[in-house]
């Protein structure tokens, strides 16, 4: 397939991997992906065992679904049985386990949860259905937050009242700083993520990069994309360089998608954002803007998403920050497997413990 | 009559009327003729096979088939797949009151054409109507009789190290057709379904290199990923699967990479699995392509020593395992 069979060519990936084993010398690098995207990139093309040695890759808290605290479940679940409410959500919201239930097990229990590919549909859903009120669970990162602003544009053009959004969005860069600055995490460099920064622009890790010393390579979802975003990393890291170089060229522009970024500028707010597991990092999150607060789930239903720690022997924090491999986890493979998750690193098709289980990680 | 009744169920005229002036129409043999209760086969010669499958495909009509065709081909396939021609077929019909008569006869229709592309009789039937709202338009239950290649038996036990995958043709074209034609995905794409009769390709195969065909699967829900899991526990076996050799038409790949979809795992109704020895691996697959329903098959592994389980060598020179998938394959969110 054209544009796409170029970034998985055999022959380029393995002159890839040799040209890594090079450049790494004797001295072994740690590098974070930071999207859940190429966690699962890596996993899936079998990268982490070819690069074993020379390059560690440990994954980052950029899977939304992972990183989305269980009292915001707790809060959709509390929505959803209001009278008349009806939930629209990405289908991989539905098992993740909030303090007591999951939408997955409320849904078996009666909750009208309706599985939708786009925020647009959760609006054609109210405009279907008048007689309902339509609450669409935004969840995700920069990638995601657009459609989610343009569904309340929408819904506000076509004058469809009956819909509302409990948001929770959280913005990539806040976290790598934290990430940058925890001095267990012990990272070398960051591979950027594809999507993010095609709305974000690469210049919005230039703060990142500099403020932390720490070389920033954004790259696409390829294999190819990956083994060259790997490569440059660990260049800058052997050369003692701190910059952000992108890979992605084809997609990301060092500027970023302006419009996106102004429709996000106009409906939502950066807030101090809780992330499950990692816990508050500032500015870090998006929520609606008050001028749309009547689009707003919190303010037009009274709920209010409780953030408090989680008392569980599941990792996921450690794991979200990289600080452990899923293998790490007393849980992992064995009270937490994907038909029955602990934690939302095992729920989310894009999650780190998912990825690990099902595509084997480190097997021979 | 122009939809059904309840009272197209209730065993009376109308239930008569249903069957002899439409139904029968479809089904017309020597066996259903005399509608009597049971189908009477007769004497048949050698060992035979026996199978039953439900069919509730949304929406009925895709492009490619449909639910009558579904219904003859799926059970056809599980014969054919345990190394038996089918004979006789039965039509269990449960229809929706409110069913367009028209869409019943289309159904009918397509199943009249695949029982005579299979070469397989409809032998028997019943019709039941359900209150509307208690069914989706149509259900299908079909159950086979088969007779089995004589001398030939599946045998997962045979298989050994250095045996050969593989594939009749490409993945996921069933899956995608019935997914776009749900409409729900605001997506066009040129894919039909896969659906179709397998005896005809596979029999054959069985009588030329016997126990050198080791057994087959056809790979339905779950597609093939969960089917080399299925074929890797039942022989004890470790398969492994090159990725660069997996057949995927390109608008089934685009529509899985705009949705997330692994094509690995997207149900087909049109190929089969086959392990093979190693030594006859060639001569299978170019017997394969030179049937019209067996052209883009290929090569897709090897059966190899270790701990048994799939593994994939990736594009990228990786290995990786394959596994059963859990729940539904849900689009990406980011």
């Amino acid at each position: 397939m054209k544009h796409i069979d170029e970034f998985r060519d055999p022959a380029t990936a393995r002159a890839l991997v040799a040209r890594i084993l090079r450049d790494a010398g004797n001295e072994s690098v740690r590098l974070m992906e930071v999207c859940g995207t190429h966690t699962v990139a890596i996993a899936r093309s079998g990268i982490r065992p070819l690069l074993d040695g020379a390059v560690t890759m440990v994954s980052g808290p950029g899977c939304p679904v992972c990183v989305t605290p269980d009292g915001y479940i707790d809060a959709a679940i509390a929505v959803g049985r209001i009278p008349g409410v009806l939930l629209a959500s990405f289908g991989d919201m539905l098992r993740v386990p909030g303090k007591s239930s999951s939408l997955e097990k409320e849904k078996g229990k009666g909750l009208d949860v309706r599985v939708v590919y786009s925020p647009l549909d959760a609006v054609a859903l109210a405009a279907a259905a008048p007689d309902r009120e339509v609450v669409f669970l935004g969840v995700g990162f920069e990638t995601t937050a657009p459609a989610i602003g343009g569904a309340i544009r929408a819904a506000e053009k076509a004058t469809v009242r009956n819909f509302s959004v409990l948001a929770s969005v959280r913005t990539i860069p806040g976290a790598m700083g934290m990430l940058a600055s925890d001095p267990e995490v012990r990272i070398e460099g960051f591979l950027c993520p594809a999507h993010v920064s095609t709305i974000i622009g690469a210049d919005a890790y230039l703060p990142v990069a500099s403020r932390y010393r720490i070389p920033c390579v954004i790259a696409g979802f390829e294999p190819l994309d990956i083994l060259l975003g790997i490569s440059m990393l660990l260049r800058q890291v052997k050369d003692g360089s701190a910059r952000v170089e992108n890979e992605y060229s084809r997609g990301a522009t060092a500027a970023g998608n302006r419009k996106a970024q102004e429709l996000l500028r106009e409906l939502f707010v950066p807030f101090d954002a809780e992330w499950r597991g990692i816990g508050v990092i500032p500015g870090s999150g998006l929520r609606i803007a008050a001028r749309y607060a009547r689009y707003d789930a919190e303010e037009k239903h009274g709920v209010r998403p409780v953030f408090s720690p989680e008392k569980t022997a599941c990792r996921c924090g450690d794991v979200l920050k990289g600080k452990i491999l899923p293998n790490g986890c007393p849980l992992f493979g064995k009270a937490c497997v994907p038909e029955e998750p602990s934690g939302p690193c095992m729920v989310s098709s894009e999650g780190t413990c998912a990825a690990h289980f099902k595509y084997g990680t480190g097997l021979q | 009559m122009d939809k059904i009744l309840l009272a197209h169920g209730e065993g009376g005229k109308r239930t008569r009327d249903l069957i002899g002036k439409v139904i029968a129409r479809y089904f017309d043999n020597p066996v259903l003729a005399p509608l009597f209760d049971a189908g009477l086969l007769g004497r048949i010669e050698g060992e035979i096979a026996f199978t039953t499958d439900g069919y509730v495909v949304t929406p009925p009509f895709f492009p490619g088939g449909d639910i009558g065709r579904l219904a003859v081909c799926g059970t056809v396939n599980d014969l054919a797949v345990c190394g038996a021609r089918g004979l006789a077929i039965s039509c269990g019909l449960i229809l929706e009151e409110g069913l367009p008569i028209e869409s019943l006869e289309r159904a009918l229709s397509a199943m009249r054409g695949a029982a005579a592309e299979a070469g397989i009789l409809v032998a028997c039937g019943d019709t039941k109507v359900v209150e509307k709202g208690k069914g989706d338009g149509i259900f299908i239950t079909t159950a086979g009789v088969g007779v089995m290649v004589p001398g030939w038996k599946p045998s997962p036990a045979a298989v050994r190290p250095g045996d050969r995958v593989l594939l009749t043709g490409t993945m996921g074209d069933h899956q995608v057709a019935v997914l776009i034609a749900r409409q729900r995905l605001s997506l066009s794409a040129p894919v039909l379904s896969d659906v179709a009769p397998l005896g005809g390709l596979l029999l054959p195969l069985l009588e030329r290199f016997g126990s050198r065909v080791r057994f087959l699967r056809d790979p339905t829900r779950g597609g093939v990923g969960v089917t080399m899991n299925e074929m890797a526990a039942a022989a004890n076996c470790r398969i492994e699967l090159e990725e660069g050799r997996l057949p995927v038409r390109e608008p089934v790949r685009g529509v899985c990479e705009i949705l997330g979809f692994d094509p690995l795992y997207l149900a087909n109704e049109g190929k089969a699995a086959l392990i093979v020895d190693g030594s006859v691996a060639e001569e299978a697959l170019a017997a394969l392509r030179q049937h019209p329903l067996g052209r883009e098959a290929a090569d897709i592994g090897e059966v190899r020593e270790g701990p048994p389980g799939v593994r994939m060598r990736t594009l990228a020179g990786g290995l990786r395992a394959v596994d059963y998938p859990v729940g539904d394959q849900l689009p990406r969110i980011c």
